[in-house]
């Protein structure tokens, strides 16, 4: 595939593993976050995780916005689904998602109508196609899928779809990146920057990791070449005392995002005075609801749901491990009472959770190569 | 998070103005292009596909030089 | 039981753990039998061979089968990997009311052209008629009934580190071809299911290769769920290389689109040979000569107890059994 295939070749990559190997000889010990949960899931996928020198140790950040939804909000979802007449479409990603007693697929197991979409517009197509249904689209992630839920919600407007509206989980991801740079407990030397968020917001909005926290950060791609190059660039940083913000992601990613989409989410969505982070409490101005002026398709406002806030259970170290403090395996019930089948944290359901992919993916031997080197 | 795939675009308009017609080896579908279609999207142009919308034009100059300096790179430690 | 277990949900039909896990603690308990203990596809009474097999799909129509066709190219092949080639076949046909008898006279119209091709007769069937809502319109339940292609049997503790790890071609084609039939995706993508009888190329193989030591064709959960179930039960572990693996680009591609992993997608027309490494490149020509290409050694087993993959890049990671059912995902 192009634009896939080369960033995967194997012989490069070995030469950016030896620059990696011998800028890395020349530190102590150093941590960084991929912010992102993409990066997590692509770092265990393809490998790369083994083949990193052993005082280099990835810390998997906030970056997955199925793992930070509260349970509440899933639990509002399954109340909604389970209604005669609904229809709630939705990612993939979220049928595993743990509610308080239950997640979307035991719902649909139930009886309630619940449909797998790819895109936001086949969940309005649906709604246009059975007007007899009350049909809800669960919007969910950070600022790359804002635009897409906001551009349906216009869409819907302009074909006045009276039976389509948005359940509102979207959530920023500069208020979760503070909330893990402002813990205490947190020790961190640089970031690789979420890439495809970034073709939306641009680099700017990292700025200050670099000026306040005085730390790099180096939005980063995908693919093996891409994670190797923007740890590379971390790394160099680290070595030459530096901390700026890097674009590692040029050919996708412009220095300044994308203007139109940044529009587009201003024209639905407004900022939510609060909005519960699953493991990381409640932050200030991290989420998204849909403007007062389209409140007809905001599911929130269309119908009443329960609202009760379900705390996170006890046992669950999800926080700590978002934030970085613990790693996944260090968690009291990872792999035990919590595993990708039955997830009591969501760490553990999205491919892309740091919890899950350790399980999947066998972080933990690495930590044992770790420990042993 | 934000799983997107690189594609061609084949088709601009659609049934509308802002859909497009994308093709990766062999997998078609229509996306919405209303986010790059100010940045001057032509057929040909790769686009980075999320969800059915397309976030952002490839730059192609670009990922060659970027992939040049890697292979540089190697050729320097070889 | 945890809260998932309380009911069945797709996850317990997709061939990974769930499913594992209900025939171990529902079904082998209660239904004591050392056969079932196996737990392989087919098993051998005496010198004929046995297999049951139930078959739901939507839709029931796909690019390359249909339900009908499926149903017999399964049970063929649950009987080809056991070293049997299927000869009698029953049939028991549930049927939701309100389904069109035109479209199920299609599918076993199917179901007949697929036996006649395989040269197996459907020597028995019934039908059952469930009300509406308490079906998914049409389930086919197959038992199959054949001869033994050659001495050979199955031995799964002839299993050794060091042996090979073939697969007769290209995976994951089925999954992938009756997920975009669906539709719901919106995704036009050029691939055919594979579902096909693979008994000519066992055949093939078994009489050029002395040293097969097991075969099983990678159904639900697909290949790693597979090269998992074949080793881990030995004690033993493999390494899978990625980049030996025999995906269709247009497969990979809409995987890569949907965040699904092809090594845990569906085919109904391959299987997994474990050989001694020294007769693999022999394995590979005997399937292709039938199939015309395609097979490829894919890794090796190991004697470790995990099975891993060596990635594109040279890393390793685990490579699991299917845990849930395969959702397309956005991150």
């Amino acid at each position: 595939m192009k634009f896939l295939d080369e960033y995967r070749d194997a012989d490069t990559g070995r030469a950016v593993l030896a620059e990696i190997a011998r800028v890395a000889a020349r530190l102590p010990s150093v941590k960084i976050m991929e912010v992102c949960g993409g990066h997590t899931h692509a770092l265990h996928r393809f490998g790369v995780l083994d083949l990193l020198p052993a005082n280099v140790e990835m810390v998997h950040g906030p970056g997955c916005p199925v793992c930070v939804v509260p349970m509440g909000r899933i639990d509002d979802a399954i109340d909604l689904a389970a209604r005669d007449g609904v229809t709630m479409c939705c990612y993939g990603d979220l049928l595993r998602v743990p509610g308080n007693r239950r997640n979307l697929l035991d719902a649909r197991a139930a009886g309630a109508d619940v449909r797998i979409v790819y895109s936001p517009l086949d969940a309005l197509a649906i709604a246009v196609a059975e007007p007899d249904r009350e049909v809800v689209f669960l919007g969910i992630g950070f600022e790359t899928t804002a635009p897409a839920t906001a551009l349906t919600v216009l869409e819907a407007q302009r074909q006045d779809v009276a039976n389509f509206s948005v359940l509102c989980d979207h959530v920023l991801i500069v208020p979760g990146l503070r909330a893990i740079l402002s813990s205490p407990d947190v020790r961190l030397d640089g970031f690789l920057g979420p890439g495809h968020v970034s073709t939306v917001i641009g680099c700017a909005p990292f700025q200050f990791v670099a000026d306040e926290y005085e730390l790099p950060l180096v939005v980063s791609g995908f693919e093996p070449l891409d994670l190797l190059e923007g740890l590379l660039m971390v790394l160099r940083q680290i070595a030459e005392g530096r901390h700026e913000v890097e674009n590692q992601y040029r050919r996708i990613v412009p220095d300044d995002g994308n203007p139109v989409a940044m529009r587009t989410i201003a024209s639905v969505f407004e900022l939510r005075d609060h909005f519960e982070w699953r493991g990381l409490g409640t932050l200030a101005h991290s989420a998204l609801a849909i403007r007062e002026d389209l409140a007809r398709f905001d599911a929130e406002r269309r119908f009443d749901l329960p609202g009760v806030r379900i705390a996170d259970p006890r046992a669950c170290q999800c926080g700590e491990v978002l934030k970085g403090v613990l790693r996944p395996w260090e968690c009291k019930v990872f792999g035990t009472a919590c595993t990708p089948e039955t997830p009591i944290g969501t760490c553990m359901v999205s491919s892309e959770g740091a919890c899950a992919a350790a399980f999947t993916y066998g972080g933990k031997r690495r930590e044992v190569a770790v420990r042993t080197s | 998070m934000c799983l997107a795939i690189p594609a061609q675009i084949t088709e601009i308009g659609v049934d509308h103005p802002d859909l497009a017609l994308a093709e990766v080896d062999g997998v078609r579908r229509t996306v919405n292009v209303a986010l790059v279609l100010e940045d001057g999207l032509v057929v040909g142009d790769w686009v980075l596909i999320h969800v059915g919308f397309a976030m952002s034009i490839i730059d192609e100059d670009e990922a060659r030089r970027s992939l040049e300096l890697l292979k540089v790179l190697g050729e320097e430690l070889a | 039981m945890s809260r998932a277990d309380d009911r069945i949900t797709s996850a317990h039909g997709a061939g990974g753990r769930a499913t594992a896990r209900l025939i171990d603690e529902v079904f082998r308990p209660r239904l004591a039998s050392t056969h079932l203990d196996a737990g392989a596809d087919g098993v051998w009474l005496g010198d004929r061979a046995v297999s049951a097999d139930a078959f739901v799909v939507t839709p029931w129509n796909f690019p390359g089968g249909a339900l009908g066709s499926l149903a017999v190219h399964g049970s063929v092949n649950d009987l080809a990997v056991v070293g049997a080639r299927a000869r009698h076949l029953t049939a028991t046909f549930v049927l939701e009311e309100g389904i069109a008898i035109d479209a199920l006279a299609e599918q076993v119209e199917a179901m007949g052209d697929a036996a006649r091709r395989c040269g197996v007769e459907v020597v028995a069937a019934d039908t059952k008629v469930v009300e509406r809502g308490h079906g998914d319109g049409l389930f086919v339940s197959v038992t199959a009934i054949g001869d033994p292609i050659s001495a050979w049997r199955p031995d799964h503790t002839a299993i050794s580190a060091g042996d090979a790890i073939v697969v007769s071609g290209p995976v994951a084609d089925h999954g992938v071809a009756v997920m975009v039939a669906r539709g719901d995706l919106s995704l036009s993508v050029d691939v055919r299911s594979d579902s096909a009888p693979v008994v000519e190329q066992v055949e093939a193989l078994l009489a050029d290769v002395p040293t097969v030591r097991v075969l099983r064709d990678p159904t639900r959960g697909g290949l790693a769920t597979v090269v998992n179930e074949l080793v881990v039960r030995q004690g033993l572990g493999a390494v899978v290389r990625e980049a030996a693996v025999p995906i269709r680009a247009s497969v990979r591609a809409t995987c890569e689109l949907l965040g699904l992993d092809p090594l845990y997608v569906a085919c109904e027309g391959r299987f997994v040979a474990v050989v001694a490494a020294a007769q693999a490149a022999a394995a590979v020509a005997a399937i292709d000569r039938i199939s015309g290409g395609g097979a490829a050694v894919i890794g090796d087993v190991t004697a470790g107890d995990v099975v891993e993959l060596e990635t594109h890049l040279g890393g390793r990671r685990r490579l699991d059994v299917l845990v849930g059912d395969p959702l397309p995902r956005i991150c």
